[in-house]
């Protein structure tokens, strides 16, 4: 295994925008909103930035392809600037690329942006995708919850849970995130809902329902990071490190090899177990202090729970409903609200969830903050579960 | 001995209470009360005459994956998808027929199926093809509130016709032909217009098809009361006896029309009837097929009890059936309701010919690849295996999914996307033997589908491009009934 990231670079500055029904904000406002936060936050000024990633997935909304949509809307002194995509890991890209330059010495300082503007397509969920020339011919005509919510029959068949059950766990799971959410002021949604308006509520792809599904909203979010020592020449103290990047990608095994049984992630159980092994953490179950988990949709974040090895096959539905992931819980998870209360901005949201963790380090998450964490992990998963990309990324105290 | 080796049927399983159609529209036609009995086969949103005819040809041929043996293909109907494009050769990339067979639409008049039938038995018979395989669908078309919306049914049949001993021997041949106008349909794939009842019944089928029943029996050297089996479709009650009467075959051996249970299905009703009637005919017994329209074909074939029977057959398809009680559904899937189908149904289908040509084999005919080192199979073909502890590259040969047996592993009832009949069922589907695919599930409702439930591969149409008039198809899982019939016997027991 190589030598890994593990404290070789530091969080200087992050920023995250408003998220939500951005009626007000184009693409160019938002990514604004985020850098500027970010700047403060950090404290250095724009010809410090060495080069930038910037993360967004739907080009054809508003921001366009390149790098020049954020070069342009942040007037970036002509740094070098990429555009990367990865499905709902694009945010998360975009901080590994910037992290992985200064790990490299390419780069001193360097800037991640993730933004995305759904609320211009005029769709009330994710627009239909352009899927190329061949798929169309051949696969069903899905939506995102279609695709995530066959993860439930799977996962119901391999472990022998009833319907019903599964209905309350995955609906406890929307529960908690909106009771953490509504005391976040820059989430999209801030109000709790109780039990029964999770199971009542609108079929949208059996068996999820109207809030088995997170939100569609608009949103960025920004990362500035830096090597440990530069931050502290720049008097940063008590520095929020990285521990792990890791990235797994599917290659057709669990589309198309009778290897895979449907009711988990193949690949976030690799990306998981790498980086618990880059950073150091042998019982994640006990050491690992918080997550934000991609829970594009509530029976995601269950499946999510095993696949990242903090419980057990088959016991997270048990754990979810024992509240073990609640807010007051063993390992909270989605204290900002998650991808249900804060919104999906696609490109955003890995960078999003990073933000919530590096607040939460810090001691700044106000009326959200636990008590003393050590290590923050998030978890972005793209694509649909038979044919994706996962990302895991930990964050910690420096030499924790 | 010309005659047909083996045969096969399908009707969709979906059946429209007339009663329902009646009582919709008895506002506007209180005189179609009349019509409100039994029910009439009606396709599928996914279904037309050329999948039917595909479904049907399945039946004929049987679960083999070598149909090296046919080498002559005929598809008839009036309600092929494409006016220019050969239909027939979408009916063979979906069998895997082979690419040096013959390929041949006839159309143009409702005895289109039996000429299919008569061309392929000369083709054989004149050693212009050695196995040829004939295979008509229809899915007609009628206006809302039409005594022909109540009368039409949709569905198919197939034949296999050999020189030898089979399921029956071709006894004579006899046709009409006279253009005489009954009803006709523009190129504008518009509706039919009739003329007066009566003047068709008496001018035309009792004067024009009585000699081509009179010439194929004397070709096959038969007097009129030689005929067991009398098929004659029409719309027309009792106008198969009427026919019989007028030609002097026996009252007794005049066929039930199916009519109360599915309707006339076009050209292909012949070839339906004839399938019907090749499942009860005892050995020897003659059966005379006949249909109307710009005159008249008939053949007369002696049945030998042997050849193969199909697995559905006539029987079988008409055994698997829903009924379906929602007029508006029936409009809406025959295009005669201008609905909201939603911002998610404006995405553009446009197909790339270049890579359905390129796949054709993939998306028409249901075929992936199995490796020679490993024997993995899997969906779709790639150069380098998907076999996780042998990526052997350039291993893998053509095999072949749509008769194997599956089931499935997960699936979701979408009501997000749009679909035709929501919600979209659709979910993962994996082989015996082997391989997998993320597909559509098709003819179920919500409740019908869970994890392990027995499917089955049926090609269909995957999507309509509306712009450019294009039709798409691809094959989809359907409940396999009669694997579930037999589980829970065996249950039971």
């Amino acid at each position: 295994m190589p030598q890994g990231i593990r404290d070789k670079v530091a969080i200087l500055g992050m920023g995250c925008s408003k998220f939500g029904e951005r009626w007000d904000a184009g693409p160019d406002d938002l990514m604004v909103e985020a850098y500027l936060e970010a700047m403060q936050d950090a404290g250095i000024e724009p010809t410090q930035l060495d080069a930038a990633w910037f993360s967004t997935h739907i080009d054809e909304i508003g921001s366009g392809k390149g790098g020049t949509p954020l070069s342009i809307a942040l007037r970036l002194p002509n740094i070098a600037v990429t555009r990367v995509e990865n499905f709902c890991a694009s945010g998360s890209e975009a901080f590994r690329g910037a992290v992985y330059a200064v790990a490299a010495g390419a780069a001193d300082i360097a800037l991640a942006v993730g933004v995305e503007k759904l609320k211009d397509t005029g769709y009330g969920g994710l627009p239909v995708a352009n899927p190329g020339t061949l798929n169309p011919q051949v696969m069903p005509n899905g939506s995102a919850p279609g695709n995530f919510a066959q993860l439930a029959s799977a996962y119901r068949a391999k472990h022998g849970v009833s319907k019903d059950d599964l209905k309350r766990a995955i609906a406890h799971v929307s529960v908690k995130s909106h009771a953490n959410g509504a005391k976040n002021p820059k989430a999209h949604l801030r109000k709790p809902i109780t039990e029964e308006q999770a199971l009542n509520a609108p079929m949208i792809a059996e068996p999820l329902g109207l809030f088995d599904c997170c939100g569609v909203s608009d949103g960025a979010a920004a990362a500035i990071v830096t090597t440990p020592e530069i931050a502290r020449a720049l008097g940063k103290h008590d520095l929020v490190t990285v521990k792990a990047l890791q990235l797994s990608v599917s290659n057709g095994y669990e589309s198309q090899y009778n290897g895979w049984d449907g009711s988990h992630f193949h690949t976030a159980r690799i990306a998981a177990g790498k980086a618990y092994k880059e950073a150091g953490i042998e019982r994640p179950r006990e050491q690992i202090s918080m997550m934000e988990v991609h829970d594009c949709f509530s029976v995601t974040e269950l499946v999510t729970m095993e696949d990242l090895f903090i419980s057990p096959e088959g016991q997270g539905w048990k754990d979810v409903l024992d509240g073990f992931y609640d807010a007051d819980g063993g390992v909270p998870c989605q204290i900002d609200g998650g991808l249900k209360c804060f919104g999906h901005p696609i490109g955003v949201s890995g960078l999003r969830m990073l933000y919530e963790m590096y607040l939460q380090l810090q001691g700044r998450a106000g009326e959200r903050q636990l008590a003393n964490p050590v290590f923050g992990m998030t978890h972005n998963l793209g694509g649909a579960p038979a044919s994706n990309v996962c990302s895991v990324a930990i964050i910690g105290q420096e030499g924790a | 001995m010309v005659g047909i080796a083996a045969w096969g049927a399908y009707a969709p399983r979906l059946r429209l209470s007339r009663k329902a159609v009646t009582e919709a529209n008895a506002w506007v036609a209180p005189n179609l009360k009349a019509k409100g009995k039994g029910e009439r086969s009606m396709a599928n949103w996914d279904e037309d005459a050329l999948t039917m005819a595909v479904e049907a040809a399945r039946d004929a041929l049987g679960p083999d994956d070598d149909r090296s043996h046919i080498d002559a293909l005929y598809f008839a109907s009036t309600t092929a998808p494409f006016a220019d494009r050969l239909n027939a050769g979408v009916v063979s990339a979906a069998l895997t027929l082979e690419k040096s067979i013959a390929a041949t639409d006839v159309t143009g008049s409702q005895r289109c199926g039996l000429t299919a039938l008569a061309q392929a038995l000369s083709a054989v018979a004149g050693c212009g093809a050695k196995a040829a395989l004939v295979a008509a669908g229809e899915h007609r078309k009628a206006r809302a509130a039409s005594a022909q919306e109540l009368d039409f049914g949709d569905g198919a049949a197939a034949f296999v016709v050999t020189d030898g001993p089979g399921a029956a021997e071709l006894l004579g041949r006899g046709s009409v032909t006279d253009d005489f106008v009954d009803h006709f349909r523009g190129d504008d794939g518009g509706f039919d217009y009739y003329w007066e009842e009566r003047w068709i019944r008496d001018e035309g089928i009792v004067k024009l098809v009585p000699p081509a029943i009179r010439k194929a029996l004397e070709v096959a050297g038969l007097s009129t009361s030689d005929v067991d089996h009398f098929c004659f479709p029409s719309t027309f009650a009792g106008m198969a006896a009427t026919v019989a009467k007028a030609a002097g075959i026996k009252p007794e051996a005049v066929r039930d029309n199916l009519a109360a249970v599915m309707g006339e299905a076009g050209c292909a009703h012949g070839p339906i009837m004839l399938a019907h009637a090749l499942e009860n005919a005892r050995e020897n017994e003659v059966i005379l097929v006949a249909q109307f329209g710009q005159g008249a074909e008939a053949l007369v074939f002696r049945a030998t009890g042997q050849g193969q029977r199909p697995a559905r057959g006539v029987t079988g398809s008409l055994a698997d059936r829903k009924e379906e009680t929602n007029y508006l559904k029936f409009l809406t899937f025959n295009g005669l309701v201008e609905w909201d189908k939603g911002m998610r149904a404006e995405k553009d289908n446009k197909t790339a010919l270049t890579t359905l040509y390129r796949n054709e084999d993939m998306i028409l005919g249901l075929v992936g690849g199995r490796c020679r080192e490993t024997g993995v199979v899997q969906f779709p073909r790639t150069r380098i295996s998907v076999a996780p502890n042998n990526p052997a590259v350039d291993t893998q040969e053509p095999y072949k999914f749509a008769d194997r047996r599956a089931s499935i592993l997960s699936y979701s009832a979408d009501y997000l996307t749009f679909s035709m009949a929501p919600p979209n069922h659709y979910g993962m589907v994996v082989f015996e033997g082997g391989g997998r695919i993320m597909m559509d599930i098709t003819d179920v409702a919500p409740g019908d589908v869970e994890t392990g439930l027995p499917v089955r591969m049926v090609f269909r149409v995957k999507e309509v491009d509306e712009k450019r008039g294009f039709v798409r198809y691809f094959w989809k899982a359907t409940p396999d009934r009669a694997a579930l019939a037999n589980a829970t016997a065996q249950a039971a027991e």
